[in-house]
C-alpha cells in the first residue's frame, strides 16, 4: 500500500511540473519566441494591446505553415509593469525556456532593463514601443543584441516639424510643453531644431506640470502673439484641456501633438467642436487606405471583435518582423538572427515600411492624423 | 488693455474658486481653530457627486449643484462628528493630525471606487457652452455662472451670519466657547452646521470646477486647497471677507504670473506670498493684532 502512495505521489509531482512549465518539450519542429510583456501593474493596457498583436501575428503565421515547416511557439510571462521583474523574466526566457529571441517590454525603461542580459547572452531582444532615444545606442555606441521597430521621440518631433512646415506651411510656431516628461523634452527639442532649420521661428515656448487644469492665462498671453501654428508636446490628459481652452478663447490655428494624443479621452477632454484643425503623428491609423492595415483591421476585428489600437498594430508587426528575420537567418542562433535584424530592408508592416538604421532603430513613414469633429479623419504620411 | 481685461477675467474665475473653498477653511478655523485639512477633500467629492449627478443621472446643472452642496453638507457634519468632535478637548495638534488622516482617507477611499483616472463631464449644451465676445474679451457663460454663483453663495453667508440667532450663536462660540455655553447656546450643534455651511460651500466649489475646467480626480482637491488656505491666510483666517478678498487676490496674482511667461512659478509665488505675509502680517490683510488672551 506504501509503495503505491509513493508512486502517486511521484507521478502527481511529475504532473505539477509538467503544468508549471509548459515549454520543457524539447520538440525540434518548434520554434520559441519569448513574450515579456505588461500583462498587470501600471501601464497594462500597453502590453495586454501588444500580446493581442503578437498572438495575431502568430496564429496567422502558424496557419500559413509557420517557418519553413516549423511552428512557432510563444512563451508568455506578465513582467507586471517592473523593470527588475522584466530582467529576471528576460533572463529566464533565455536561459531556461532557450527562446531565439524575446520580444517586449513596452516601455522604454522595462525594455533598457533587459538589454544586458541579452547582451551577455547574445540573444536579441526586440520592443515594439520603447520610443525614448537612448533605448538602442548611448554614449558607448549601439547596444549590440536590442532593437525596436517604432520611431524615437526625436524622430517624431522631427516629423511633426516638417508636417507643419510642408503640409501646413507654418512658419510662426508656439510651444506649450508638459516640463514634467523627458519624452516632451526630447519632441520638443526635436521639433525646435527642424522646425528652425526649415525656416521657421518659434515665437514662445510656455511650460506647464503634468495636472495643471488652468491654461486661460497662458492662452491669454500667446493670443496677443504673432503665430500660425501651436505645437503641444504632452500627454491627451493636459492637452486634451489645453485645446478646449484654446478653442473656447478664439484661438483657431492649427494644434499639433504626437502619440501621447493617441487616447478617447482626449476627445471627452476638448469637446468634439474642439478638435477641428488638430494634427497629431502616431504609428499608426485605422482609417489609413492603405491595403496593409485594411487586412490587419479586417483580421483583429474578426479574432477580438474591437477597433486595433495602435499597440495592437505594433505588437502586430512586430511578431512578423522578428518572424521575417529568422526565417533569413542562416542558423536558429543569437548572432545569427541579430544579423538578420540588421540586415531588414523594406518590411512592410502596418504601421509602415521598415529599414533597420546602424543605431538598430527602424526608419520609416510616421503617421500624421488629422482630427474632424474629434474623429480621426485623415492620415499624412511624413518620410524622414 | 484688451489682454489685461482678458487675464483679469481669468483670474476672477480662478479666483472664486479659490475664495468658495477658503470661507470653509476660514469658518472652521474661527470656531474651533481646527485648519480642517480635509476641506480640500470635500470639495473633490463634491465635484464627483456632480459628475455622476450630471454624466450618470442626466439632471441638468442646478439640481446637481443642489444635490452636490446637500451631500458635501452631510458629508462635512458626518466627518466632524466622527473625527473632530472626540477630539474637541484634545491638543490642537492631535486634530490638525487627524484631519490629515481624514484628507487622506476620502482621497483613497475615492481613487479605490472611482479609479485614479481623468474623469470627464458630459458636454454642456445650450447657455452653459455660450461666449460673449467684447471686442477681444471673451468670456463664457461658465465663467460668468462661476462668478455670479459665488457672490450670490457669499452675500447668503453673510446674512446668515450677520442676521440670523444661528449665525450669532456661531459669532459667539467663535469669540468665547465657554461663556457661550454658559449662555445656553448649545456649542456642538452650533460647530456642525459652521461645518454645514463650509462644505455646501466647497461642494458648489466642486461641481463648478467640474463644469469649468471639465477635468476631475481623486487627488484635484490638493493643490487648489493647499491655495486656498493660503487665500485664507491672506485676508486674515477666521474673518469672512478675509477668505473672500484672498481668494480673488490669489486667483489674480496667479493668473498674472502665469500670464507673463512665468507659468513654471506660479505656485512658487502664492506659497513665498503665504510665507510673506506670516511674517510681516501675521493676521492677515483684514486681521487684527490682538494679544492672545492669558
Amino acid at each position: 500500500m506504501k509503495k503505491y502512495s509513493v508512486i502517486f505521489l511521484l507521478v502527481m509531482s511529475m504532473l505539477v511540473f509538467a503544468g508549471c512549465s509548459q515549454t520543457v518539450s524539447t520538440d525540434q519542429n518548434v520554434i520559441k519566441i519569448g513574450v515579456n510583456y505588461e500583462l498587470s501593474g501600471g501601464v497594462a493596457t500597453y502590453g495586454q494591446s501588444s500580446v493581442e498583436g503578437i498572438e495575431l501575428a502568430i496564429e496567422q503565421i502558424n496557419e500559413a505553415g509557420g517557418i519553413n515547416g516549423k511552428k512557432i511557439q510563444l512563451v508568455k510571462y506578465d513582467n507586471k509593469s517592473d523593470a527588475s521583474e522584466a530582467t529576471t523574466l528576460t533572463t529566464r526566457l533565455i536561459t531556461q525556456d532557450k527562446v531565439v529571441a524575446v520580444l517586449g517590454p513596452a516601455t522604454s525603461g522595462a525594455f533598457m532593463a533587459t538589454i544586458p542580459v541579452a547582451n551577455q547572452n547574445k540573444v536579441p531582444v526586440i520592443s515594439g514601443s520603447a520610443t525614448a532615444d537612448n533605448v538602442t545606442v548611448d554614449d558607448k555606441g549601439v547596444k549590440e543584441y536590442a532593437f525596436r521597430i517604432c520611431f524615437t521621440d526625436s524622430q517624431q518631433g522631427n516629423a511633426v516639424a516638417k508636417f507643419a512646415l510642408e503640409n501646413l506651411s507654418s512658419k510662426k510656431a508656439v510651444i506649450i510643453m508638459d516640463s514634467s516628461s523627458d519624452y516632451a523634452k526630447g519632441l520638443a527639442e526635436a521639433f525646435t531644431s527642424t522646425f528652425e532649420a526649415g525656416g521657421g521661428t518659434i515665437v514662445a515656448q510656455e511650460a506647464y506640470m503634468s495636472g495643471d487644469t488652468d491654461f486661460n492665462a497662458v492662452l491669454t498671453s500667446i493670443k496677443g502673439k504673432d503665430f500660425d501654428v501651436i505645437f503641444i508636446p504632452g500627454y491627451y490628459n493636459e492637452a486634451g484641456l489645453i485645446i478646449k481652452q484654446a478653442r473656447a478663447q478664439g484661438i483657431d490655428v492649427p494644434i499639433l501633438g504626437a502619440d501621447g494624443f493617441d487616447s478617447p479621452k482626449l476627445a471627452e477632454l476638448a469637446g468634439a467642436e474642439a478638435l477641428n484643425n488638430v494634427y497629431f503623428s502616431n504609428h499608426y491609423s485605422s482609417v489609413d487606405p492603405s491595403p496593409v492595415v485594411a487586412d490587419f483591421v479586417e483580421a483583429f476585428k474578426a479574432k477580438y471583435k474591437k477597433e486595433p489600437d495602435a499597440f495592437n498594430a505594433l505588437g502586430y508587426d512586430l511578431a512578423k518582423f522578428v518572424v521575417d528575420a529568422i526565417s533569413r537567418a542562416e542558423k536558429l542562433d543569437g548572432e545569427s538572427l541579430k544579423k538578420a535584424l540588421e540586415a531588414t530592408e523594406n518590411f512592410e508592416g502596418v504601421t509602415g515600411t521598415m529599414s533597420v538604421d546602424e543605431n538598430h532603430n527602424v526608419v520609416k513613414d510616421i503617421i500624421v492624423i488629422e482630427l474632424k469633429d474629434g474623429k480621426q479623419y485623415k492620415t499624412y504620411r511624413v518620410t524622414e | 488693455m484688451e489682454q489685461l481685461l482678458q487675464q483679469i477675467v481669468n483670474g476672477i474665475s480662478l479666483g472664486s474658486i479659490y475664495a468658495l473653498i477658503a470661507l470653509g477653511y476660514t469658518m472652521v478655523y474661527g470656531i474651533i481653530k481646527l485648519i480642517n485639512f480635509a476641506h480640500c477633500d470635500v470639495y473633490m467629492i463634491g465635484a464627483y457627486v456632480g459628475y455622476v449627478c450630471m454624466a450618470k443621472l442626466g439632471l441638468g446643472f442646478f439640481p446637481s449643484l443642489l444635490a452636490s452642496m446637500l451631500v458635501c453638507t452631510l458629508l462635512g457634519v458626518v466627518i466632524e462628528k466622527i473625527a473632530y468632535k472626540p477630539l474637541r478637548n484634545a491638543t490642537r495638534i492631535t486634530a490638525l493630525i487627524t484631519a490629515i488622516g481624514v484628507s487622506l482617507f476620502l482621497e483613497y477611499t475615492t481613487m479605490f471606487f472611482a479609479s485614479a483616472d481623468v474623469r470627464t463631464y458630459p458636454p454642456m449644451t445650450g447657455f452653459m457652452a455660450k461666449t460673449f465676445k467684447m471686442g477681444d474679451v471673451v468670456i463664457s457663460a461658465q465663467q460668468i455662472l462661476i462668478a455670479l454663483i459665488t457672490v450670490i453663495l457669499m452675500v447668503l453667508l453673510q446674512l446668515i451670519v450677520k442676521k440670523t440667532r444661528i449665525g450669532k450663536a456661531m459669532r459667539a462660540v467663535s469669540l468665547d466657547k465657554d461663556a457661550a455655553e454658559l449662555m445656553g447656546i448649545d456649542v456642538d450643534s452650533t460647530i456642525s452646521f459652521t461645518f454645514a455651511l463650509g462644505s455646501a460651500l466647497a461642494g458648489a466649489a466642486g461641481i463648478l470646477v467640474g463644469v469649468y475646467y471639465n477635468s476631475i480626480n481623486p487627488l484635484m482637491g490638493v493643490l487648489p486647497g493647499l491655495k486656498a488656505f493660503v487665500a485664507a491666510v491672506f485676508g486674515g483666517i477666521g474673518i469672512i471677507p478675509g477668505a473672500m478678498l484672498g481668494g480673488y487676490v490669489i486667483g489674480i496674482i496667479e493668473v498674472f504670473v502665469a500670464g507673463l511667461g512665468y507659468s513654471m512659478y506660479r505656485d512658487a509665488v502664492v506659497f513665498a506670498i503665504l510665507i510673506l505675509i506670516l511674517i510681516v502680517r501675521p493676521a492677515g490683510l483684514l486681521g487684527k493684532n490682538t494679544g492672545e488672551k492669558v
